[in-house]
This record gives structure tokens, sequence and C-alpha cells, in this order.
């Protein structure tokens, strides 16, 4: 079995994302989707703090400190970028303006409810950020994160054991094991393996029934 | 003549009142009016509520006013950072209250404050534990929560450049909250590193008219503080 990487796994969704879009990246591996695109391709991406036409992270020196994304961490802007607020970011975002948005999960569902905020509803410091907005407001949402957790529990779930961020929102996911699509009244389906990984494996793996594509 | 610029930070933060909503702009250190923040250390007011994104990094700013046992609760999307040690640590020991917003509704709802609108109904956090207790409706098939204006008794913003008008303009991704921030409280404060003659700024440059600012202190200071 040849798990896809973390780079694997963003150059994959990075390939999905067509011309045109303005997308959204969540923090941790969703951030690599934007070094994937590729460079002939248009892709506009947005971060909540107000920054349209986000670039590739600056090289070393060349920071603007008054110049960063969602993560905190400096970046660049694109030819054609934009500033607005805070209001109006989110708007953008809550009014259905982002095509695509891109985050981490603690679980899926099969009906596509997304657990990726807090592990309990007791977190002792909870933290949201925009990505309960990002849940509602984008027209799609794709899961990028490991099949299992570290200890080998699955994280493609029939209901979300977590505190929800979420429902039915996510319809697609990447995993270091495979691709799958969430569709809706049937649930997983399975659209892509990792080399030496068969269907039956993944399933042992997943904590929902997984489907064959038809 | 109207002149809104004022020569000190003491000068600026006088009559912030104990108990005060205190709404204080930024996202993580750009644009954060870390004067003000320092200012109001040393202005001594308590018992305050900080509405802000991000609960302060380390053990200064927001972090020390905290620490200072200054701040009784905070309305914030992400209390979360690469060092947190002082919310964590009063949230933990029951000295802070945490009303945790997602972040575009906490924008939303001072938005609307700003623009007299007393509640809204968003599909954020609908099924989620944020939405618990919460007024919900259904429109066009879809389920809504209702969620209440938020409304300061100060402000603390941070622009780049503003004129005695108090028209300011914001550099970077350095707007964030501060222009929403600037349309909801009752004495809207904003440090700017820059002044210019009044018609200097082109109108299509300023991001917070006048109207809405009642006092512009201006600092030095560097970049923001990654």
């Amino acid at each position: 079995m040849k798990p896809f990487s973390r780079e694997e796994m963003a150059r994959k969704a990075a390939h999905d994302i067509p011309e045109g879009w303005c997308v959204n990246l969540g923090i941790g591996i969703p951030t690599l989707v934007a070094n994937h695109v590729p460079p002939e391709r248009e892709v506009i991406f947005q971060s909540e703090n107000g920054v349209i036409g986000m670039g590739p992270a600056p090289a070393e020196g060349e920071e603007d400190p008054w110049l960063i994304n969602a993560g905190k961490q400096p970046i660049t802007l694109v030819k054609g970028a934009s500033f607005v607020g805070h209001a109006d970011s989110f708007a953008m975002i809550r009014g259905g303006h982002i095509d695509l948005c891109v985050l981490g999960a603690f679980e899926v569902a099969e009906n596509g409810d997304l657990a990726n905020w807090a592990t309990s509803v007791n977190d002792t410091a909870p933290a949201v950020g925009g990505a309960m907005d990002l849940a509602a407001g984008a027209r799609r949402l794709w899961v990028l994160m490991e099949h299992t957790t570290k200890d080998g529990r699955p994280k493609l779930v029939e209901r979300c054991s977590y505190p929800l961020t979420g429902l039915a929102c996510v319809t697609r996911v990447y995993t270091n094991l495979a691709v799958l699509d969430v569709v809706p009244g049937q649930g997983f389906v399975v659209r892509e393996m990792a080399p030496g990984v068969d269907f039956d494996m993944l399933q042992a793996k997943s904590g929902a029934k997984l489907h064959r594509p038809s | 003549m109207i002149n809104k610029i004022v020569r000190s930070i003491a000068e600026a933060l006088e009559g912030v009142r104990d108990g005060s909503v205190v709404l204080i702009g930024g996202f993580g250190s750009v644009g954060q009016p870390d004067a003000l923040i320092e200012g109001l250390i040393e202005q001594g007011a308590k018992d305050l509520v900080c509405v802000l994104n991000n609960a302060g990094v380390g053990r200064v700013g927001v972090a020390k006013l905290m620490e200072l046992g200054r701040v009784r609760k905070i309305v914030c999307s992400f209390p979360r950072s690469s060092d947190p040690v002082v919310f964590e640590t009063l949230y933990r020991e029951g000295k802070i209250e945490l009303e945790l917003v997602p972040q575009g509704t906490l924008a939303e709802r001072i938005r609307a404050a700003g623009a007299g609108i007393p509640a809204f109904f968003t599909a954020t956090a609908v099924g989620t534990p944020l939405a618990q207790g919460k007024e919900a409706r259904e429109f066009n098939g879809r389920q809504y929560v209702m969620e209440t204006a938020l409304r300061g008794d100060v402000a603390l913003i941070e622009g780049w450049e503003a004129d005695r008008w108090g028209n300011l303009t914001y550099r970077g991704s350095g707007a964030n909250f501060n222009p929403v921030m600037a349309t909801a409280a009752d004495l809207v404060v904003a440090q700017v590193q820059h002044i210019r003659e009044l018609g200097e700024l082109h109108p299509h440059m300023i991001g917070t008219p006048g109207v809405y600012v009642d006092r512009v202190v201006q600092v030095d200071r560097g970049a923001p503080w990654v």
C-alpha cells in the first residue's frame, strides 16, 4: 500500500479546481492546495481577513508585515487582488460568492455533516474562527484529511460524534487513501484509491458504508 | 472647525468607564490598535467586556489587560493562538467568561449594530452547539438562527492615515474588523501612523468616513508585530 502524501492530496484537489473559481483554503493541509494549481489556470484565492487574490508565500526576507492570511502567515498578492474589511469578506462567504472552500476535519458523516472545530463541547478554550460561516456559505466544501486518526479510528462516519461545524455541507473528501464524493441520499462514493488500496481495505478503515461508483 | 485629532493616548481614552463594552479591531497583530490597548491598561477601566477576534498572544496587549483582571468577559471567534496562555489559564480557572461567536456572525452582529438593525437570521451555526437556545426560523426551505446586534460603548481601532475630520485609510490586510467596528460604538477612537491635511486623502481611498470617528491619535510605530 502506498498512501497519498499530503502534497499528493493537495495536488489532486488543486487539479480538480476549474479556472475562474474563487476559493477559500482552511488552515493546515488545505493551504498546500494553492501551490499545486497549474500556472496557466486562473483561480482566485480568498482569505477571510479580507484578501481576495492571495498569492504564494513570500521569499524569506520579503515578508510584508501588513499582509497576512487567515492563518496569520505572511502572504503575497497576485495582479488583480483587492482588500475588503471583515463584514464584506464574510458577506462574500455567507452570501454564496465563494465557489469552493477546502477545510480539514475531525470527522465527516455520510450525509455531509462536518465536525472540525472542537473535540468536545467542554473544550478548555474552544475556538471556531470562520469555519461555520464557510460551511454554511461556500457553494461547495471539500475536506482534506487523513483517512483515520493517529490511533486508527475512522474519520468517515455514519454520524459525527464531535460537535458539528455545519450540516450536510461536505461534497468531496480527499484522504491519504482515497478520493470520495459525498452524494446526497447515497453517502460516500469512492472515486479513486491510492496505489495498493482496494475497496475492502478502504471499507475496513471507514466508519460508514462506502459505495462503488455506478 | 472640525478637529478630531487629540494629542495624547490619555486624551484619546478619556471617559472610558468601568463595565464598558470595548470593541477592539485587528486580526492577529495586523490592524490591532496596540498603543490604545496599552493606553487602556494605563487608563485603569475595569470589569470590561472586550469584543475581538483573537484573545491576545503572550503577556502583552489584550493578554496583559486580561492578566491584570480587568476583563470580565470576551466575545471572540478564535481565542487560540501560538501562545494564548493568559486567556486559557483564566478561562480554565473560571475567572473570565467567553462568548464564542463564529467570525462572520461576529462581524455581522457588529455591522447590524452600526446599521440600526437589531437582529438578523443566518444559516451559520445551524445544527451546531453555537445555535443552541437561539430562535430558529425557516425561509425558502432552509433553517436559520437569529443573531442580535452587538454594539460597543467604545471602539478602539487602527488606521494607516487620518485627517482632522477623522477620515481613515487602511493598509494591506489591516482593515479587517476596523471599519465595521468604527460604525458600532458610542466612542470611536482610532490610532494612525500618519496625519494628512484635509483634502489630501483621495475620497475613494477613505475606508472609514470621519462621521463614524470621534478621536484620532497619531502614534509612531513600525510594522505590526507578526
